[in-house]
């Protein structure tokens, strides 16, 4: 076993997507994900990668679509208003199948918002970052040990599917400190015929495009798309339960505020309140199944979220009803506290005698 | 326990508290600051980390003001504004210059290098007087886990803060995972960097749980400030 080390989230996720077999890094500095490209603007060098500070967020993702094109594990990280600037490369990535990671160390919002942490990207993840018929594969790590396996994973689901992949952490997350243990650096990488990496005269051309000038054709790689999403769907999907067995009420939080969601939690259990943990880990695809195996059982849902209430959406599509869906959450940088969780976890449980 | 003998003769009117990003400066401040006061001091805490706006000491206000300890927070951290701009205070100058008797001042300076520029701009000011510069070093901490590393940071960071550091402290740690094993660890990591830099090893923390163990160095327990919202 690997001697674990101190590292804050950014940093963890850099290293582990060195890790991983990453050699390229584009990014642009913005607060509170500084750290990642500063992490790689020190390490890439000497594992003989590149790191380059592009001119603009459009710039450097870009720069991935090129790289990923080329077949390198290629990545870029942001945070909030950032990310929605790559978003048209995003698209266009989504749209000539190529596999990246994009990070997104999300603040308050909108606009510049705050520089503090938050959860409020969760639509712009989850409903596609961009134009068009796409989504993308979306991971919430919630400790930093999370936020080094996931970043490691995700370069091999990103190629497995030829997908943009993103992990949605947020600024707790990313400045947070915690013990890690690191991945094994990988030594073999996925072969990738598909690559343009010159033909050589010995093979038909690779092209990598998202332009289609046949409307059918188009739709027809929509339809090619869509049914590798239903794969996703099927194989991807990651949650984690705490104590939802025998819950009456199942909070349901993700990142950052699933550990303050789990303060609360126990504190409510403590009490004799029977309150579980349902802890998405893909945001997309939502962990519909498992979630929906608790539907029937438990009498109430509540969603925290450093947000107005996105999460939730999802949360109802699955419950259909059967159970109220309750929300609670803060917005703009505010983080919740355990205690407010509690209060709304009480006032549920005494709803529930009536 | 309070602060070891000789941490506290290494402690000088004014203190400044350098290090690699991280390793744990700011927990280390504060308890530096509230033990102090315990050992009757009148203490003025300088939070001179402008680089990150996370975790650092101003947003302790309210424990520091509960123990009397005067904080000087740079311009923009606090009343909820976490204003991403580095600006420095009128009142640290003074503060400097008018240390000494019964008045400490600790500088929390922020990490690395880039994080020790600001002192530069007070050097000739500390200089002036009786200084400390402790340089806090943590065994476990990414990218200074050699010896070798953490002798580079040091001496990168007495370039950015134009002073010298004249101890060091040992604050290996995992957080809530520290063991004995690590605090050891942590030691003989520390002294190479003290044979190093030809510089005093005057302490290793503790978290308080490791405190019945005997080490062949002075232990300074130190309680956790700075964490997480649900810790």
């Amino acid at each position: 076993m690997a001697e674990k080390v101190l590292m804050k989230g950014n940093e963890a996720i850099a290293e582990s997507a060195i890790r991983a077999g990453c050699r390229f890094f584009f990014g642009y500095p913005i607060t509170p994900q500084t750290e990642l490209a500063a992490y790689m603007a020190k390490r890439m060098p000497k594992e003989g990668g590149t790191y380059l500070q592009a001119e603009s967020e459009v710039a450097a993702i870009n720069m991935v679509y090129g790289a990923s094109a080329a077949g390198a594990r290629v990545m870029t990280s942001s945070s909030s208003p950032g990310v929605s600037l790559k978003s048209e490369g995003v698209s266009y990535i989504a749209g000539a199948d190529l596999p990246c990671l994009i990070i997104n160390i999300e603040r308050g919002g909108p606009g510049l918002g705050s520089i503090q942490p938050s959860q409020s990207d969760y639509w712009q993840a989850t409903r596609a970052l961009g134009h068009g018929d796409f989504q993308m594969v979306v991971y919430a790590p919630s400790t930093v040990q999370e936020m080094a396996d996931l970043a490691y994973g995700a370069f091999d689901i990103a190629d497995k599917y030829r997908t943009p992949v993103m992990i949605l952490g947020d600024g707790m997350l990313g400045q947070m400190m915690e013990p890690v243990e690191l991945p094994e650096p990988r030594t073999e990488l996925p072969e990738k015929p598909w690559a343009t990496t010159g033909h050589g005269n010995k093979r038909e051309k690779n092209i990598a495009n998202s332009l289609y000038l046949v409307a059918e054709e188009l739709e027809k790689t929509n339809f090619e798309r869509f049914e590798r999403y239903e794969v996703i769907k099927a194989n991807e999907q990651m949650s984690e339960e705490v104590d939802c067995e025998d819950a009456d009420i199942i909070v349901v939080a993700f990142g950052a505020s699933s550990r303050i969601a789990r303060s609360a939690v126990r504190a409510a259990r403590e009490e004799g309140i029977k309150a579980g943990l349902f802890r998405p880990i893909t945001l997309w695809p939502f962990p519909t199944d498992a979630l929906k195996a608790t539907v029937g059982k438990a009498k109430a849902y509540l969603s925290v979220e450093m947000n107005m209430g996105q999460m939730v959406d999802d949360v109802r599509l699955v419950v259909e009803g059967a159970a109220p869906v309750d929300f609670y959450g803060r917005t703009g940088g505010v983080i919740p506290t355990p205690a407010e969780v509690l209060d709304k976890i009480r006032q549920i449980n005494e709803g529930l005698g009536e | 326990m309070g602060i070891p003998n000789g941490l506290l003769e290494a402690l000088k009117p004014v203190t400044l508290v350098v290090g690699h990003y991280g390793v744990g400066k700011t927990n280390f401040s504060v308890n530096l600051a509230i033990d102090l006061v315990g050992q009757g001091y009148e203490v003025t805490l300088i939070d001179l980390d402008i680089v990150n706006p996370y975790f650092r000491a101003s947003e302790q206000r309210k424990l520091l003001e509960e123990h009397g300890i005067d904080l000087v927070a740079p311009v923009f951290a606090e009343s909820g504004s976490s204003l991403d701009v580095p600006s420095l205070t009128g009142r640290i100058a003074p503060a400097i210059e008018t240390a000494g008797g019964n008045r400490r001042v600790i500088i929390d300076v922020g990490g690395d290098d880039a994080g020790s520029v600001a002192v530069g701009r007070y050097a000739r000011f500390i200089e002036a007087g009786d200084y400390a510069m402790i340089c806090v070093l943590n065994r476990y901490r990414n990218l200074v886990q050699a010896p070798e590393d953490a002798v580079e940071n040091l001496r990168e960071i007495e370039v950015a803060s134009r002073l010298k550091a004249t101890a060091l402290v040992s604050d290996a740690h995992l957080k809530a995972e520290t063991t004995r094993e690590v605090v050891e660890n942590g030691v003989v990591y520390a002294r190479e960097v003290a044979d190093a830099c030809d510089l005093p090893l005057v302490a290793a923390c503790v978290p308080p749980c490791l405190t019945k163990i005997s080490y062949d160095v002075d232990l300074y327990s130190l309680k956790m400030y700075v964490r997480s919202p649900w810790e």
